[in-house]
Order: C-alpha cells, then structure tokens, then sequence
C-alpha cells in the first residue's frame, strides 16, 4: 500500500505529517519512508536514519564519436531542448548538458551511429533501515533542472528494491509533473492544508490533480484557526473525510524547529496518527 | 530599473506575505508572479484581469489508433514510460511524455502525430498598486520554467513602458526549474527563511544556486523569535557566506489575521510590530541597492 501526502503550497506540514506517520506506523510494522521532494529533502532531519548507502542518479548524455559524425546536423534538428549544437565550419558539436533530458533522440536519429550515451550525474539517491524504517531518499544537485526526472529515476529504482508493505511518500509541493509522479502508484493521497485562503486555493489544486487521477484522499488540515471555516466547507462539499486537523502550538513549532516531528514529540498525536493509518488502511481494503 | 525576486528555498516561509506588502510600499513598480505551480499573490492583491493569454507548452504525442500496428517500438524507445497500454490499447500518457518526438520519429506505421496542449494562461491584470503579470500553469503540466520566463519579460516589458523602478517578483520555492528562470540574470533577491533545521538546510542549497547564478542574497528571517538559537545560527551562517541580514520579522498572530482577511499586513495592521519591521527592511535594501534601480 503507497499513502503519499502531498500539498499544493509549500511548507504547509508536509514533513511533519508524514514522517508522524511513518515514525507512527513503524512502533508496530515496517514501513517504507520515500522522500521525493528531491529539491529539498528534508525528511531525514526528523526521522535520522543513518544513510547506509549511496547512488548516483543520472540521466543519459550524449557523447559524439568524431571519427563517424559528419557535421550532418541531424542531431540537432531532431533535438527538442536545443541542447545540441552543430558547428560545421569549426567541425564541432556541442552538447549543453544541463538542457538535456536524455530522450535519446539524438542517438537514435544519428545516420552515421556517431552518437553514443554516459551516465551524467544529476542527483544522489540514498537509503539505510532503522528500526521498523526503511529509509529512501532522492536529493537533485544544485543548479539541475531535471526534479521529474530525478523523481522517475528513484521511482523506478525502488520497483526494483523496495519490498516493504506500506509506503509513506512525502511528495514535493505544487501541481506539475514531479507532484503527479509521487501521487501515480498512491493508493491513497494524504493532503496537509494550512488553514488560510493560500492553504486552500493551493489545496484545491492539489485536490484537482488526485480528482484528474482518480485517487482516495483526505485532508490533514495544519495549524487549524477555530474562526477559519472555509477549508472544512470545502471538505464537506467536496466529500472528502479531515483525517485530523492540528491546532497551531508554539510547543509544536519548538520540537519542529529541533528537528522532532509530532508523533515523537507527543503520544497524543502519536495515537492519533495510528488512528489515521488505521482508517486509510481500511479505506483502502474497501476500494 | 531593476528587477527583484522575493525567494525561499523552504516552502511556507512567508514569500507571498512579505511581496505583498512589500507591494504597498514600493512605489513606481511592476508585480509579477513567479509561482506558477500554486500562486497565491493574487489572492491578497485583488488584480483585475485586462488580458488573457494562453501558454502552450511542448507538444504531446498521440497514438492514432486505427494506424497503430501495436509494433511495441514507441514503448520500448519512450525514455519517459509515457506509452501505457491499456486495454490492449496503445496510448499516450500527457502527463508523462515530454514532446522529445522521439516516437514520433520512430514510428514505422506513422501512427503518432505531436498536438499542441494547453499548459496554461498567463495575465496582465490591473491592482490598486500598480500592474501585474501572473499565470497559472494547467494540473499537471511540466515546462513551468518556460511559464515563468514569460511573465518576467512581459513583466519587464510593462516595466520599461511604465518607466518603472523595480518589477517586484514572488518566486517559487525549492530550487528547480522555476526558480532557475526566476533568478537567471537577476542581482538582487530577497530570500526568505524561518529559524528551523529545514529552513537553514533549504537556504543553504538556494545560496549555493543563488552564487551560481551570481544574485546577491539579502535574507529575512521570518518567525525568528520561534527559535533564537536557529536565528543566531542562520544569522551567522549568511554572513560566514558573505550574503546580508535584511531584517527579523516577529511571530504575530495579526500576520495571519491579515491573510485571512486576504489582505498584505501592512495595509491590514500598519502600525504592528511586524509591519514596520517591513517598513525597515525595504529601506534597508533599497539603500543597498538604489544605485542600480
């Protein structure tokens, strides 16, 4: 079972309420913790699993075999990103590395096989266990643009070496493609709103990508304002259940600050979020 | 005139609310909004929209059906696991593929044609303080750079025109796509943190992208009375980098008031603590920067 939680804006709770959750679910099963908010993972500061090891994500580069190429200039009509570049006159081609996505166009498209692939080196990927927790994360280098691509890399490597039963995915913010990758295999979709009018509009766009893609979900709304009332109308209207909603307390923003998530910090929330994964599992089995 | 972005690597740090009511108080500027993925600026700024522009961004390959010989090639090639087949069906999934063309080219049936898609809209829009760019990129669509890159020239555009100061922009957060086509040939940002360990992490990887591109970093570090230690600890570490402390904002419930209200605190609370503390911080960094303006 994969729960991702995601959110429209940024910086709504959503490290918060899913490492509470997976630090909940570990006292009592094994968990799987993703974390592909790959321009800034930050999961690991509340959950402080040791990185056992590291890999390198990488998307593949275009390298020219000058004895072949003949300057043609394939290559870069074919090429969608303008990332390759002819020079017939000085009898170059070059390649801009950071606008390439490596869709293999240029390789495949050459008429003289003068193109060949590396590995170009776009982020680390890392993993280690503690306890009940199995651990990953996806961390883009600095100045890349390529977050999608970055997340598919470690979605595809974790098909391939995660094996646990559930799965907690803490999504990047927003509502393009890296957002929609993290909800693709989700069985359900946690979404953490805080509770003021840029929380929900950014919330209701959220809502529309998982609507558009067909999933469950529900709604943690975070640092709840008791005279707020819009995000529960939203909730009531649309259907959709409030798994629990978190009243703002400095003691809360404290144990954050140091790098404690909720459900350590407090066993009432730690109950709490037990509850919560109590009822998605059920939600689930339903579907 | 001289372009200035409001950035933060963190989400949630208080990007939008500072803008805004820096909107207030700048005088002769142009806004623009460079959250295209989930913006909010408009939502305390009230603009009238004078213009409606659609975006397009890269064309989508589709699978005309009848052609289709289901030869498994395009799936085998696709590098973005954008062909799905469904049904015993091959199709195209939007969200997925990318528009290198790829399968497209390789098609021996030439069942796949490449249509262009409706990625967003962007605006030109009218609010009490002055004009303002913005836009908003359809669920689930990619290229947001792109998106941006418009509304900052268009933004400019109306800058020069208008014989603007400044074009004020609200930047996205992390430190991808978006945020590369909002800092590229800037000098100045305002960077926007909060006194916790992500915050400080996430400051550290935007400074590092911010040198990159060569923008000088002025921080605020908003909510600061949260944590002093993680204050003096930010503190210390901008300043080790050679980046500039632009002012604290305090924690005050009446930021939040404003936000509800949907309104920027300098105008909602004029004389709160925070509010005059903005005050300061753009005296402080327009002293810094006039001379290029």
């Amino acid at each position: 079972m994969v729960i991702t939680v995601a959110s429209g804006k940024g910086g709504t709770g959503k490290t918060t309420i899913s490492t509470s959750l997976t630090y909940a679910i570990s006292r009592k099963r094994e968990v799987a913790h993703v974390d592909l908010d790959v321009e800034e993972p930050d999961s690991n500061i509340f959950l402080k699993v040791p990185i056992q090891r590291e890999e390198m994500i990488w998307l593949p580069l275009p390298v020219i075999d000058y004895e072949k190429c003949t300057f043609c200039g394939v290559c870069q009509r074919v090429c969608e990103y303008n990332a390759i570049f002819v020079f017939k006159n000085t009898r170059e081609v070059k390649v801009f590395d950071q606008l390439c996505r490596g869709c293999g166009a240029c390789k495949e498209m050459c008429p003289f096989d003068a193109i060949s692939e590396i590995q170009r080196f776009i982020g680390v990927f890392s993993y280690g266990k503690k306890d009940n927790i199995n651990f990953y994360e996806g961390r883009l280098n600095i100045g890349e643009y390529v977050t999608t691509d970055a997340i598919r890399w470690v979605k595809r490597r974790l098909k391939e070496i995660n094996k646990s039963e559930i799965t907690v995915i803490d999504a990047p913010p927003g509502t393009s493609c890296p957002v929609i990758q993290s909800m693709k295999d989700a069985d359900y979709v946690v979404l953490v709103t805080e509770d003021t009018p840029f929380g929900l509009f950014d919330m209701k766009l959220a809502y529309g990508v998982g609507k558009k893609m067909n999933k469950k979900m529900g709604i943690v709304i975070n640092k709840a304002l008791p005279g707020y009332k819009e995000t529960r109308e939203f909730a009531k209207r649309e259907g959709i259940p409030i798994l629990l909603e978190i009243p703002f307390d400095k003691k809360f923003a404290k144990a954050y600050a140091e790098g404690i998530t909720l459900s350590e910090f407090s066993k009432e929330y730690r109950e709490k979020f037990e509850e919560m994964f109590r009822y998605i599992e059920g939600e689930v089995k339903n579907a | 005139m001289l372009e200035l972005a409001v950035v933060s690597g963190k989400g949630g740090t208080g990007k939008t609310t500072l803008t805004a009511s820096l909107a207030v108080i700048i005088k002769n500027k142009v806004l623009a909004d460079a959250d295209v993925d989930a913006p909010d600026l408009h939502l305390l700024l009230k603009p009238k929209k004078e213009t409606e522009n659609p975006f397009y961004g890269m064309k989508k390959a589709r699978i005309i059906q009848d052609k289709c010989t289901k030869c498994d090639i395009c799936r085998q090639i696709c590098r973005f696991d954008a062909i799905d087949i469904v049904r015993g069906n091959y199709i195209v999934d939007e969200v997925a593929c990318d528009g290198c063309k790829l399968c497209f080219r390789k098609c021996p049936d030439r069942a796949i044609v490449m249509e262009d898609s409706l990625s967003g809209y962007w605006y030109v829009s009218r609010t009490e303080y002055g004009p303002m760019v913005h836009g908003i990129l359809e669920v689930g669509e990619e290229n947001s750079g792109k998106l941006v890159t418009i509304i900052r020239k268009q933004a400019m555009f109306l800058a020069q025109k208008n014989n603007a100061d400044y074009v004020l922009m609200d930047g996205p957060p992390g430190i991808g796509c978006p945020v590369n086509s909002t800092l590229t040939g800037l000098k100045y940002a305002i960077v926007i943190t909060e006194p916790t360990q992500s915050g400080l992490l996430d400051l550290a990887r935007l400074l590092d992208l911010m040198e990159h591109f060569g923008v000088f970093p002025f921080v605020v570090i908003n909510k600061y009375d949260l944590s002093k230690e993680k204050t003096e600890e930010i503190r210390n570490y901008v300043m080790e980098r050679g980046g500039k402390i632009a002012g604290m904002l305090p924690f005050e419930e009446v930021v939040v008031e404003a936000l509800s209200k949907g309104e920027p605190v300098v105008k909602y609370a004029t004389s709160s603590r925070v509010s005059r503390e903005i005050q300061k911080i753009w005296q402080y960094v327009e002293g810094e920067i006039k001379g290029d303006a």
